[in-house]
């Protein structure tokens, strides 16, 4: 599937397209990585021989061999404890967290240590790992397969928090996070793993078959951190989302026939808050939408910002649309997503103004 | 709710909650005769590539080498060269010097905090000794011996603890927590165990490379509660790694003792039991012994014959940090009364009963180092102390947060330097 990736200019050469969904995207990705550059190695629980819980690595063992590519001991605190470790020996490790909401006991390696190895070592040491980890609900996972954390990383510095929406941004940006020289959060929005989701989970789940995004060059290809993605033009007003929640604002304003600018962030640290600035600036109103809780969210800081930068732009007050401050329920997994219901509440309140 | 055991009907005894007391508190009268300090030279010596489980005595035992009458005995007796022998000497020397003036000089108010390892040098000058140079030392805060052991220099180390305009650092790390790429000694965290996962970390990467090179790395014993001394102990048996596990048993973590780490029931060598890795306990101040289990460790690990945790038994003769009163929680009987004597005074009497070193050339030496260090602190001092206008750039505060500065950190880099102008109106520096 990749015979085509190993250039020796190691600039863009994408190559032939062909349908993936983002898992198939993503392996793809650690795939040419593992190609690449030898410092590069896979770590985490059950990704090995058996390719991983989504099937992200799988192949990989057999391809690259058990030492770049191996099971760990479930310990999240010692997957990115010796992930840390292996880049002061100067590898460049690729741990996976089998789910965000597991990845709480390797906070204080990612916190304390890799995200502030480069600054108290004045840069004699870094941390160039990039933790991956399948994130986000609607999938039934109940309170502990559903979660998103991204809000805790955003707050740390010395991390960057990226998120892809689609299979051709997926392996693009992921390319970009393992070259990177900084530690990099690279959630997963695992609810559109096989295919885009719009919100309406009563209605047949499709897949990434013939979606333009889901065209994926073969080859190596990056996308840069820190830009945004421009999903629809737009004059009425301007969303800004990530994740799943791309998909979701987008089929919603094409039902209501909004003319909406949509961005997929992609990058949350860093933001491209030029991309911001210049929508707000050109339809004066904002809608921000993650499926994080509210309080603290992610949603809060881009608030802030447009109101700190783009304040006498704005039209209207600013629309958060975000999950409960619950934790997230099983069997009410729906009502506390914010789905098509909740975000035409807050595009109407919006246009009304 | 329910009121006890009569309404259940059972005759159950009530729980009680043990919560740890240390034997002595101030005041107290302090009796070390009944700790179990084994004869010198009568520990078995396993090969170094043993099955670990050859080692499990040893985890219950204390390897020692030098006997009350100052000679080596044993199959540990790692056999130095009497010039080793004087440099380890001299290493330990200093690392005190440098700690009684650093002391001091926090206490003169040219930095904001110290810490001395007094009665613990030989733990990391002479654990370092027995590493090769280009092996990965992953420290906690009290090993300034390895760094004195690898020839660091001791301006560096002040200019460090002043948080100056020269320190390596640029001012952004607490006194102490030293980093030195050039001598393999990894940044210090001050949050505990952290270094742990990581030297094993260090170590699969070595070996997945097929490198020569281990990692060895230091902790208190309080912090082998810590999770992740389990993680880096099963990675580190999980992947065979190339790791040596020194934990620093000075019996006492700030105003905890060891009994608050488990010290009541096992030995903290013991712990490598349970992860089949091997384990020695070893007097940590006895010079000769802690070379040769280091040593040991270290041609074990270089050897592919896997990780090994080594329990230092020594004593924290000092306090904890320059913020600490440890008459407030401790007999201070307790060090007179340690039982296994001063490490630096067990090596010079050893030398001396060798016929290869004599008192007087202690006081010359003694007197040497303490001039180095005055001449290392005054040079330093050039370059500022503590709060008084010798610091980096401001902008520099805003680099290496990433490698390159993101839009947010360069406009907050603008705000830090226009509040210094207004501030300081006039001031050039930045």
């Amino acid at each position: 599937m990749n015979e085509m990736t190993t250039s020796e200019a190691g600039d863009q050469v994408a190559g032939d397209t062909r349908e993936m969904n983002m898992i198939e995207a993503i392996n793809s990705a650690l795939d040419i990585m593992l190609g690449r550059d030898d410092d590069v190695v896979l770590l985490g629980e059950d990704i090995g021989y058996f390719g991983g819980v989504f099937r992200c690595t799988a192949g990989l063992q057999e391809k690259h061999g058990k030492t770049r590519v191996f099971d760990t001991p479930i310990s999240e605190c010692g997957i990115i404890g010796v992930a840390v470790g292996m880049g002061a020996y100067g590898l460049r490790p690729v741990p996976e967290i089998q789910f965000a909401d597991y990845i709480y006991p390797g906070l204080d390696q990612l916190i304390s240590e890799a995200a502030r190895l480069r600054y108290r070592s004045a840069a004699e040491f870094i941390a160039p790992m990039t933790v991956r980890s399948p994130f986000g609900g609607g999938i039934f996972g109940g309170q502990t397969h559903s979660q998103s954390p991204e809000a805790i990383f955003t707050h740390v510095s010395g991390l960057k928090t990226v998120i892809p929406a689609t299979p051709y941004d997926a392996k693009g940006l992921l390319i970009s996070c393992i070259e990177d020289n900084d530690p990099v959060i690279f959630f997963e929005p695992k609810r559109i793993y096989n295919g885009p989701f719009n919100g309406y989970y009563d209605r047949p789940a499709k897949t990434w078959k013939g979606f333009a995004e889901a065209q994926v060059p073969e080859g190596y290809y990056k996308i840069p951190l820190g830009k945004a993605r421009k999903v629809t033009e737009g004059d009425a007003l301007t969303v800004l989302a990530y994740g799943t929640m791309v998909h979701v604002a987008e089929e919603v304003c094409r039902q209501k026939g909004v003319d909406a600018e949509i961005l997929d962030l992609r990058t949350l640290v860093p933001l491209d808050i030029e991309a911001i600035e210049e929508s707000i600036a050109k339809t004066g109103k904002c809608m921000i939408v993650h499926e994080a809780t509210k309080t603290s969210g992610f949603g809060a800081e881009l608030s802030a910002l447009v109101q700190e930068r783009c304040f006498y732009h704005l039209e209207a007050p600013i629309e958060r649309v975000t999950g409960f401050d619950t934790p997230y329920p099983h069997s009410l997994e729906w009502a506390y997503f914010p789905g098509p219901v909740r975000i035409g509440e807050a595009i109407d309140k919006l246009l009304s103004e | 709710m329910a009121k006890g055991t009569d309404e259940t009907g059972s005759n159950r005894p009530k729980l009680a909650l043990h919560v740890p007391e240390p034997r002595y508190r101030p005041g107290d009268t302090v009796d070390f005769s009944d700790l179990d300090i084994s004869e010198p030279g009568k520990q078995p010596r396993p090969d170094e590539t043993a099955e670990a489980r050859e080692t499990f005595p040893l985890c219950d035992d204390l390897i020692r080498v030098l006997g009350d009458d100052d000679q080596a005995h044993g199959p540990w007796d790692p056999r130095l060269s009497p010039e080793t022998l004087r440099q380890m000497l001299r290493e330990m020397a200093l690392v005190r010097a440098f700690d009684n003036r650093m002391y001091r000089a926090q206490r003169q108010g040219k930095t904001s905090f110290y810490m001395k390892c007094t009665g613990e040098e030989a733990t990391s000058v002479c654990a370092t000794h027995a590493l090769a140079g280009d092996d990965m030392i992953f420290p906690s805060y009290r090993q300034q011996g390895c760094l004195i052991a690898r020839g660091y220099e001791l301006t560096e180390m002040v200019n460090q603890i002043y948080s100056n305009k020269a320190d390596k650092l640029k001012g952004r790390q607490l006194p102490i927590m030293y980093c030195s790429k050039r001598l393999n000694f990894f940044s210090i965290s001050g949050n505990l165990a952290t270094q742990l996962p990581q030297a094993t970390g260090f170590a699969m990467a070595s070996a997945s490379k097929g490198d020569s090179r281990i990692a060895a790395t230091w902790v208190g014993e309080g912090s082998t509660a810590e999770g992740d001394f389990h993680s880096a102990l099963t990675f580190a048996t999980v992947y065979n790694a190339p790791v040596i596990f020194n934990v620093i048993n000075n019996q006492w973590a700030i105003s905890s003792f060891s009994g608050f780490a488990g010290a009541e029931r096992a030995t903290f060598a013991a712990r490598a039991i349970g992860y089949g890795m091997a384990g020695l306990r070893v007097d940590g101040n006895d010079p000769l012994a802690v070379y040769a289990a280091e040593r040991w460790a270290a041609d074990r690990a270089r050897s592919n014959a896997g990780p090994t945790l080594i329990e230092h038994f020594t004593y924290r003769a000092e306090g904890h940090s320059t913020s600490d009163d440890p008459s407030a929680y401790r007999s201070a009987e307790e060090r007179e009364e340690w039982p296994l004597g001063d490490p630096v005074m067990r090596l010079k009497r050893h030398l001396i009963s060798l016929g290869e070193w004599s008192d007087e050339q202690q006081e010359e030496m003694d007197a040497e180092l303490d001039a180095m260090v005055r001449a290392a602190m005054k040079e330093a001092e050039k370059n500022g102390i503590l709060g008084h206008g010798l610091h980096h750039p401001f902008h520099t505060m805003f680099e290496d947060v990433f490698e390159e500065l993101p839009w947010h950190l360069e406009e907050q880099a603008d705000q830090a330097i226009r509040e210094r102008r207004i501030k300081f109106p006039g001031d050039p520096a930045e």
